[in-house]
């Protein structure tokens, strides 16, 4: 596992305590999960996502994702519709290990409210809680 | 005693070590409330040639007796079992091995049980099977559950009515708690479910038939598949008679969704009705929907071939309550039988020995029907059949038990509507002689 | 190491393909009957082509099984330490008497004149559970202990049916095994964790906390899997009793207790019991098992059916009773499993005592040889099994996987892992009585060693098993892209 100095936390994101981050710079928010979570997790076997279209609250359960021995739920950090979900996920979860703030994104959504995204935490903040776990 | 080693030098030894004076000392931690008032008050111990004779009595108080022929069949099937197989699997590696959770040292286990998924799958004509559930009944129950899993949001299956009665009386156990809409399907003159008595239900997740039903009676499964897919609900096939695809298509190749039942045929003893075997495929979409153990291909790190349990996020022991089954075990040896006997058979024996199967069935038949008998349903069967005996001759089936001959299954406690009638079997293991001696008895 | 110190060595290991890769069009391994009918017309719904099965002579399929047995570990070829598993011997005459004619061939639906010996012994077996676990009805039926605990929560819910009542939880210790959530929420109950205590045992007060009238009972594993005693059971099924609920029992432990504990007098309505682990049914490469439920008195209308009843004319079937659950079985269960353990107890008698008290020996003396070279969590008298962990290793980067997969390189199976889950780095040994002090000496040298391999040359281990046909074999591959079928 990742010494905490050497997890990846882009500044340009927003992160939940659930380990999830949002890309905020456009109308429509891309979610996925977080370098330190990837890590916890290990290998990734399988992602399963929802439905496009389908529409979940800030906080409601909306994927999982499957290593070996485990089965971990990925939560709305901002509630919304699903726009899309990443199709490559399907034959390569592994994505998700090695890319997981480019080629390993989840799904894109169209937020509710933009601002639930305001009550999410900037990196340094993120990063003083996982430090804290 | 020959199953407990220590000597009194080792009790010592041991009980010094662990600092307890006796092996009562050892129990401190049970509370007196809890502790048993006497001794154990039970028979024995028995030597072993004292065991022996005692079994043999029950034995011997079991069963038919020598040289009676029995016509049962209703999902208990008298097949030949090869020689080859009671020797192989008595190999003890595999029978006092456990569940394979150390793959390296469990290739074998891993291996047959990856073989056995394969020749199901192949023999059903569907693309993944589980490495086994408990039995015909259990499985059927798993299958039902898992299209409510699948379809979500829906909450009613149908069955039907000429599916095994002890595998409806299982689904009703498990569904009653579980809030679930169950239909029943009512079967039509020539002994198939009638679609009729199917509405246009737009909550209805799946059908499940039995094919060869309880009746004996093939299922019109590809007209079932297309009805049911239109809708957008699976069709589940059930069967007690696995031996039956070697002759007639297979339910996957007919649109099957879940293809499961019993394999006590593949190669198992009777044994009174258990242990048998649950077979269980479907398709891969559905793979991670399915309950039980799965055994995958991998490599080691050497980069040679090997075989695992895999897939194990659907299981109890991992996502507890929201598991797709609770089920923890396989039966492990069962699976490996079946296993052993279709290899042994190969799909030209199987195919040999199904076609002679349903020979002795219809030979029966005609001679059943030539001596008088009615065979009321007309649909296709495999090695077995419903038969009412003449109106006239009522005492036919205390006759034949009086001369040793067990007429089949009698239906009235199943099937009120049916109760004159009887369910006859006949595999491989009747002759000719066999046949006839009932007939004759018959026709008397 | 001394040579026989440990009997670890690499044995006569062939390399085996998968029966397709040997198959030829043609040949056979059956002898089929000779046919004396005439052919039949081949119907419509007949497939025009064979099965897609391989087809092998009878040697190859004798040596393609002789070979794959030879890959595999189990209680004939050595120690079986898998706690909660109960790796006991399995006595051969139990096999041979299984397998007599009249037994092994007996249809299930013979007419009961002719079913009297095994419905006898049916019978019999259950008054003998009864006798042992001092409670007063038993079934048969469930197949596997996961179908006996399923049977004891859908008597729960039958049973407050009867009341009137539909209650929506039940308790369940964080130490259980993961069957019980899932076998509660089979018959529709929320699966509520009780935390355990510091001594690794639930706590009174913690049970009081949780039970309320809308919830159906407690299942607690009995010795627990960390391999102790719920002592405080008494006042735990006292208090789940006064707000109306049932107290079941997971036996899958019952080996530290025959002949000690009364099942009955410590308040449990409900226990399952695992053939195949107490009463040394062979555990056959994971089933068949058989998983009878013992009930109090009072719920023994609600056991599943047919029930045997004895009368004058002998034996007999009960097929319907309106009070119980129903069938969970399409015949009796498995009647094959139960010859074994009825063989099992008769040959044992009363001396089911003292197996019990030897295994709890055992267990005790590994506890108490291991526990300055491993971590053990829980320091005090344990029943049938001990749980260790790696947190000394882990300094030096050893796991529990590496202790496990080198033992096996010393020739023994490993313990079961990972498991309990309140443990981090679980090690749970069971050694059963089976096992000879000499055996077991042998393999405590064997973890003591481990244990200084893991100081003075730790990366070695992170490569064991060396010796097997199969190193470490990539289970992140198997789950990434399932491969199920050849």
């Amino acid at each position: 596992m990742k010494e905490i100095d050497q997890i990846n936390l882009p500044e340009d994101l927003k992160y939940s305590e659930e380990h999830e981050w949002v890309s905020t710079d456009e109308d429509n928010m891309r979610i996925g999960i977080s370098d330190f979570a990837q890590d916890q997790l290990g290998d990734i076997v399988f992602v399963e996502l929802p439905e496009i279209g389908a529409r979940f609250g800030k906080g409601d359960e909306f994927a999982t994702l499957e290593s070996v021995k485990a089965v971990s739920e990925v939560y709305m950090p901002v509630g919304g519709e699903v726009l899309q979900v990443n199709p490559e996920l399907e034959d390569a979860p592994e994505l998700v290990n090695a890319d997981p703030y480019g080629q390993g994104w989840l799904i894109e959504i169209k937020p509710d409210e933009p601002s639930q995204a305001d009550d999410l935490l900037d990196k340094n903040a993120y990063l003083a809680m996982i430090k804290g776990d | 005693m020959r199953y407990l080693p220590h000597t009194q030098g080792d009790l010592q030894e041991m009980l010094q070590a662990v600092r307890a004076q006796s092996l009562e000392d050892l129990f401190s931690s049970v509370p007196d409330a809890c502790r048993r008032e006497q001794d154990l008050r039970l028979p024995g111990p028995l030597s072993e040639w004292e065991l022996d004779t005692h079994l043999k009595q029950l034995a011997e108080t079991t069963g038919p007796g020598q040289g009676r022929a029995s016509f049962l069949g209703a999902g208990s099937y008298d097949h030949y079992i090869p020689a080859t197989i009671q020797a192989l699997a008595s190999r003890s590696e595999f029978y006092t091995a456990y569940t394979p959770y150390q793959p390296e040292i469990s290739q074998g286990t891993l291996q047959a049980v990856f073989e056995y998924q394969s020749l199901c799958s192949r023999l059903l004509g569907l693309e993944v099977s589980n490495a086994s559930m408990y039995d015909g009944a259990t499985a059927l129950t798993e299958a039902l559950f898992m299209a409510l899993r699948i379809a979500k949001k829906k909450k009613t299956v149908a069955v039907s009515k000429a599916i095994h009665p002890h595998y409806r009386q299982v689904i009703r156990t498990y569904f009653e708690p579980m809030g679930f809409t169950v239909l029943e399907l009512d079967y039509t003159a020539e002994g198939q479910t009638d679609t009729a008595t199917l509405q246009a239900n737009e909550d209805l997740a799946a059908v499940a038939l039995q094919s060869p039903n309880f009746f004996g009676c093939i299922e019109d499964l590809s007209s079932w598949a297309e009805r049911l897919h239109a809708n957008k609900a699976l069709l589940i096939t059930a069967f007690s008679e696995p031996l039956a695809y070697g002759l007639f298509k297979s339910p996957g190749s007919l649109g099957a969704d879940i293809a499961c039942g019993e394999g006590q045929s593949l190669g198992i003893s009777q044994s009174f009705g258990g242990p048998g075997l649950g077979l269980f495929t479907t398709r891969k979409d559905y793979m991670r929907n399915m309950p039980g153990r799965l055994v995958g291909q991998t490599r080691d790190r050497d980069g040679k071939t090997g075989y695992v349990l895999t897939l194990a996020t659907r299981e109890q022991h991992i996502r507890r309550e929201k598991a797709t089954s609770n089920i923890c075990s396989n039966q492990g040896l069962c699976a490996t039988i079946a296993g052993m006997y279709l290899a042994s058979l190969g799909g030209t024996g199987l195919r040999d020995l199904a076609v002679l199967n349903r020979d002795k069935a219809e030979y029966l038949k005609q001679q059943l029907r030539e001596a008088g008998c009615q065979i009321p349903f007309s649909a296709t069967t495999f090695n077995e059949f419903v038969v009412r005996f003449p109106a006239a001759k009522q005492d036919i089936p205390e006759r034949l038990l009086a001369r040793g001959i067990i007429p089949g299954l009698h239906l009235g406690p199943y099937y009120p509507e049916l109760e004159d009638h009887y369910l006859l079997n006949a595999t491989e293991t009747k002759s000719k002689d066999d046949l006839d001696a009932l007939v004759k008895e018959v026709a008397a | 190491m001394k040579e026989f110190d440990t009997p670890g060595a690499s044995g006569l290991i062939m390399e085996e393909p998968l029966l397709f890769a040997k198959a030829k069009t043609g040949r056979s391994g059956f002898s089929l009957p000779s046919r004396d009918v005439p052919r039949a017309e081949l119907p419509p719904e007949a497939e025009t082509r064979r099965p897609d099965l391989p087809d092998l002579s009878e040697l190859e399929v004798v040596r393609h099984y002789t070979r794959l047995s030879q890959w595999n570990f189990g209680v004939d070829s050595g120690v079986y330490p898998l706690g909660s598993c109960t790796m006991k011997y399995n006595p051969k005459i139990n096999e041979k008497l299984a397998a007599l004619p009249g037994l092994a061939g007996a249809h299930p639906l013979l007419p009961e004149a002719m079913s009297q010996g095994a419905l006898r012994l049916m019978f019999e077996l259950q008054e003998l559970l009864a006798e042992i676990t001092g409670l007063d009805g038993v079934t048969l039926q469930p197949a596997a202990g996961a179908q006996g605990e399923y049977a004891g929560m859908r008597i729960f819910y039958a049973y407050h049916q009867k009341q009137g009542q539909t209650r929506r939880k039940v308790l369940i210790p964080d130490t259980a095994h993961g069957t019980n959530p899932a076998s509660a929420a089979l018959c529709g109950f929320q699966a509520i964790p009780i935390p355990s205590n510091a001594q690794g045992i639930l706590a009174a007060e913690s049970v009081a906390e949780l039970m309320d009238t809308d919830t159906a009972g407690i299942m607690v594993t009995n010795p627990n899997t960390l391999g102790l005693f719920e002592e405080n059971i008494g006042d735990i099924a006292q208090i789940v009793h006064d707000q109306g609920g049932l107290v079941y029992c997971d036996g899958a432990n019952f080996n530290a207790l025959m002949g000690i504990a009364d099942m009955g007098r410590a308040g449990i309505d409900v226990l399952h019991l695992n053939l195949h682990k107490t009463f040394s049914a062979p555990h056959g490469g994971g089933g068949p098992g058989s998983g009878p439920v013992c009930v109090h008195k009072e719920l023994q209308p609600f056991l599943p059916l047919p029930w045997i009843v004895k009368n004058e004319q002998g034996y007999t079937l009960v097929h319907e009773a309106p009070d119980s659950i129903g069938r969970l079985h399409a015949f009796y269960g498995n009647f094959g499993v139960m010859i074994k353990a009825y063989c099992y107890i008769l040959s044992m008698g009363p001396l089911l005592k003292q197996a019990s008290q030897c295994a709890v020996l055992n267990a005790n003396y590994i506890k108490e040889a291991l526990k300055e070279a491993f971590h053990l969590p829980y320091d005090r008298l344990c029943m049938h099994e001990c749980v260790f962990t790696d947190q000394y290793q882990q300094e030096a980067g050893v796991s529990t996987l590496d202790i496990a997969k080198r033992l096996i390189d010393l020739g023994f199976h490993p313990p079961t892992i990972y498991f309990p889950l309140v443990v981090q780095g679980a090690m749970m040994i069971e050694p059963t009585e089976s096992e000879t002090k000499e055996d077991i000496d042998s393999l405590i040298r064997a973890f003591l060693q481990i244990a200084r391999e893991a100081c003075e040359a730790p990366d070695e281990l992170h490569k064991a098993p060396l010796k097997t046909k199969r190193k470490r074999l990539d289970e992140t591959l198997a789950a990434r892209s399932p491969c199920l079928t050849g």
